[in-house]
Parts: structure tokens; sequence; C-alpha cells
């Protein structure tokens, strides 16, 4: 096995197959921006801190700011591009936008993708476990509790039982 | 801010990925949930980067009348979905659970925090207060090393440069083992101003035996602290005997004053969170 300083990735986003030449450096968020062209990921800390650019790696929540590019070779990642669609809102979309739970939006895209990897694993999640889980995303508009409420809100359509 | 450059492998052998950490400044890699953060600082440049990540095994969590057996490729998200710890070793499964992020949670890992060993991190507090054995392997072969030998200083442990973690034995718990384990940060997941895990046995006489006590956060490393230790076996756990153990807790701590926290408080904090932990295991 050589080491390498660039590489070229094969992977998958939003199940589509993708490639991309880039530095061993290179993080994923960087890579889905500037060489895949999904700008909706957002980097806020660079320092796995803010949470806003998380993306979903093989059906998990991670922090695309703490991967190297050159790590996604070979896995499947869901950015908030594909957690849309052109028709209509997502349930989640639609109770982000009922619930007014953004404000000025850098957040948004990561706490969509939490939420969706969360509600996908733990459709009844209570609000204590979505505090938890959004614990790990920073609004600095201060709309937590509006988040919140739109999380818990759109469970039904991930198949919870309600409560 | 962007990392400096590097080089990358991913090696599929535990032989190659030896042979590469020996070949230059080299770090290995397996959650990355430590190291990205201090490459994206720039506190750490190293000049290649060596990923577990096609090395096969190193991920199984494998309970057995040793003990619990961590590969160094668990994963918080992995202990924390074992349903067999809340018995193997309560005292892991309930630390793990102060572990970082959720999205930290699904990518970091039991070798990779041992081998970064922040001082205010849970992993190598459980592994101090457990007497854990760290598996590691390099050019010179495998050896096994106690934890109070393996954590040094803030970030810094007796690993070599060409060594790699493969397990983390926790030593067997016996039942009826008495437990407690607490920390304290601005909110969940954040880094610990300061955490104390303990345990002890209870005697004949029903006093306290074998007891173990570490510090996290409020020191250069994880360590016990024998002095409160001290306090505790061989007596009744009475408020009396827990106020005593704290106190002794309290005085055995020097910690640093840093931007989020003045020594003090964390010395305070220290009491506080040993009278806790032991008014929890006594319950």
């Amino acid at each position: 096995m050589i080491a390498v300083t660039t590489m070229k990735i094969e992977f998958e986003v939003n199940g589509k197959a993708v490639s991309a030449d880039v530095e061993a450096r290179t993080t994923l968020a960087d890579c889905l921006r500037y060489d895949i062209g999904l700008t909706g990921t957002h980097v806020g800390c660079e320092h796995g801190v803010c949470g806003a650019c998380t993306v979903i790696v093989n059906g998990a929540a991670a922090r695309s700011c703490l991967m190297l590019a050159v790590q996604a070779d070979g896995e499947k990642v869901t950015t908030v591009e594909g957690l849309s669609n052109d028709e209509a809102l997502t349930p989640l979309q639609a109770s982000f936008r009922k619930h007014h739970a953004l404000q000025c939006g850098f957040c948004t895209p990561g706490m969509i993708t939490t939420a969706h990897a969360l509600l996908t694993h733990e459709p009844n999640a209570d609000e204590e476990r979505v505090r938890d889980v959004l614990s790990g995303n920073l609004c600095r508009c201060t709309g937590y509790i509006s988040i919140v409420e739109a999380v818990l809100d759109a469970r039904v359509a991930y198949g919870s039982k309600g409560e | 801010m962007k990392l400096a450059p590097i080089r990358y492998a991913a090696p599929a052998t535990m032989d190659e990925a030896i042979a590469l950490l020996g070949s230059c400044d080299a770090k290995v890699m397996s959650g990355g949930q430590s190291l990205m953060p201090i490459m994206a600082f720039r506190l750490a440049t190293p000049e290649l980067i060596v990923d577990l990540k096609k090395i096969p095994g190193l991920d199984q969590i494998v309970i057995d009348d040793q003990g619990v057996r961590l590969g160094a490729k668990v994963r918080w998200c992995d202990i924390e979905s074992d349903g067999r710890l809340a018995q193997a070793n309560p005292l892991l499964a309930e630390a793990i659970k102060h572990v970082a992020h959720y999205q930290i949670r699904n990518r970091g890992t039991v070798g990779g925090s041992v081998a970064h060993a922040d001082p205010a991190s849970e992993m190598p507090a459980i592994a101090a207060c457990c007497e854990a054995v760290i598996s590691v392997i390099g050019s010179k072969g495998a050896r096994k090393i106690k934890a109070v030998d393996f954590f040094i200083s803030a970030l810094q442990t007796s690993l070599e440069a060409d060594e790699v973690i493969t397990e983390v034995l926790l030593p067997a718990w016996p039942a009826g083992r008495r437990w407690g384990f607490q920390e304290f940060a601005r909110r969940r997941g954040d880094f610990a101003l300061a955490g104390i895990a303990a345990f002890y046995d209870l005697d004949g006489q029903g006093c306290a035996a074998n007891a173990h006590i570490a510090v996290f956060g409020a020191s250069d490393r994880q360590h016990r602290l024998p002095g409160a230790e001290a306090a505790l076996n061989g007596r009744p756990v009475t408020p009396e005997t827990i106020a005593a153990a704290a106190s002794a807790a309290s005085a055995e701590v020097d910690p640093p004053s840093d931007i989020h926290a003045p020594g003090e408080y964390r010395r305070a904090l220290v009491e506080t969170l040993t009278e806790r932990a032991l008014a929890h295991a006594a319950k």
C-alpha cells in the first residue's frame, strides 16, 4: 500500500455514483461543496463542534468536517440535498416550516440531516432524546424550542406510533 | 482551519500499517474524531495518516471470564447499543453515555480515545479506574500495558510511534460491586470540567473493600485517588465516610486554571462529584 497525497475517490452521494480527485487533506465537507458542487452542507466551525456540516454516512449521522474525503471512498453519503425532492416539501421540511424552526438558516442543513438520521433509527424518540441529540448542533439564532417541536412533530412521518 | 498537507494510506493488514507508521512522522486514524480537530487546529501536523478502516477485526466487544474486551475500533454507539454491558460493566455503560455528541458517537472509537489521551475524556477514566490492560502491537511485537503505565500526561501515552492499540481489557466485574459515575460539563457531550469514576466491593461485614476512585478533567491525566480510596476501604459506607473520601479526593488534585474554569472551581467539583458518585454507589 502506497501513501498518497492526492487520490481519486469513488463514492455514492444521494444515490448517485460520483468521483473526485482530492488532496488527502481535503475534508469530506469541502469535497462535497467544492468537488461535487453540493453546497447545502454548511461548514461552520471546521473542528467538529457546531454540527452544521452533518451528513449521513452509511446510514449514520457524521460530521463531514471530521472525515477526510478519502475516508469516504466506497461509502454511501447522503447530504441535505438528498433529503428533499422537487415536487413538494418532505414531512420533515414541512414540519420545520410549520414550526418556524429556522431563522438565518445556516444551521438548518445539519439540523435536518441529524433529525432525519435520528428519526430513521428512532422514530419514537422523546423530547429528552431529541434535545440530547440536537445538543450537538449549534443554532445561534436561539431557535431550539421550535426546532425541537418541528422534529417531534415530524416523527409520525417516520413511523412513530405516537406517545 | 484547513488541514496542513498530508499523505494518506489505508493498508489492508496490520503489518503494513506498522511498517508505514515506522516510515516517517505518521499518525494512526481510526474514527478520526479527536485527530481531525487537532489537525484542523494544526496542533498536530503529521506527515502521514494511516487509516485503520480496511484492517479486519478490532471491532468486537467480547465478554468472557476475563472481563470485557473492547476492540480498538469499537465505537461509542456500539457500546451504547450493547445491552450486555449493563451487567458486564455498568460503570463503562454509564460513562459512555457522556462521551461527545450524537454524530461523533457514530465514528469515535475506544482505541482512538485511549491513544489520544485527552485528560477530560471518559474512556481513559474507565481504563484507569478499572485497571484496564491495553494491548498494542508494533514493530517489536505485541505487548500489554497497564492503564497506570499508559497515561503519562495530557495527550501523552507510553505508546511508541509505530504501535497500534488492538484491545482494551476491563477486568471481570463481580456481581454486587457498587459503582458511581459523575461528570460535570456545561452541556452533556461537552468536555468534562471534572469527573469521577468509582467502584468498591463489600466485605463480609458490609464495609467497603477494593475501592477504586479515578478522576478526570481535573489533572494532566486520568488517575486514581489513593487517599480517597483509603478513606473508604474497611469502613461502612455512611454519609460521614463518603464526606471524608470526597474531602480526601479534593486534597489529592491540583487542577490547573484555564479559560473554562479556575482550578479552585475544579477542585470543588472533584469533592462534590466524589460525594455524588459514592452516594450513588451506596444506594
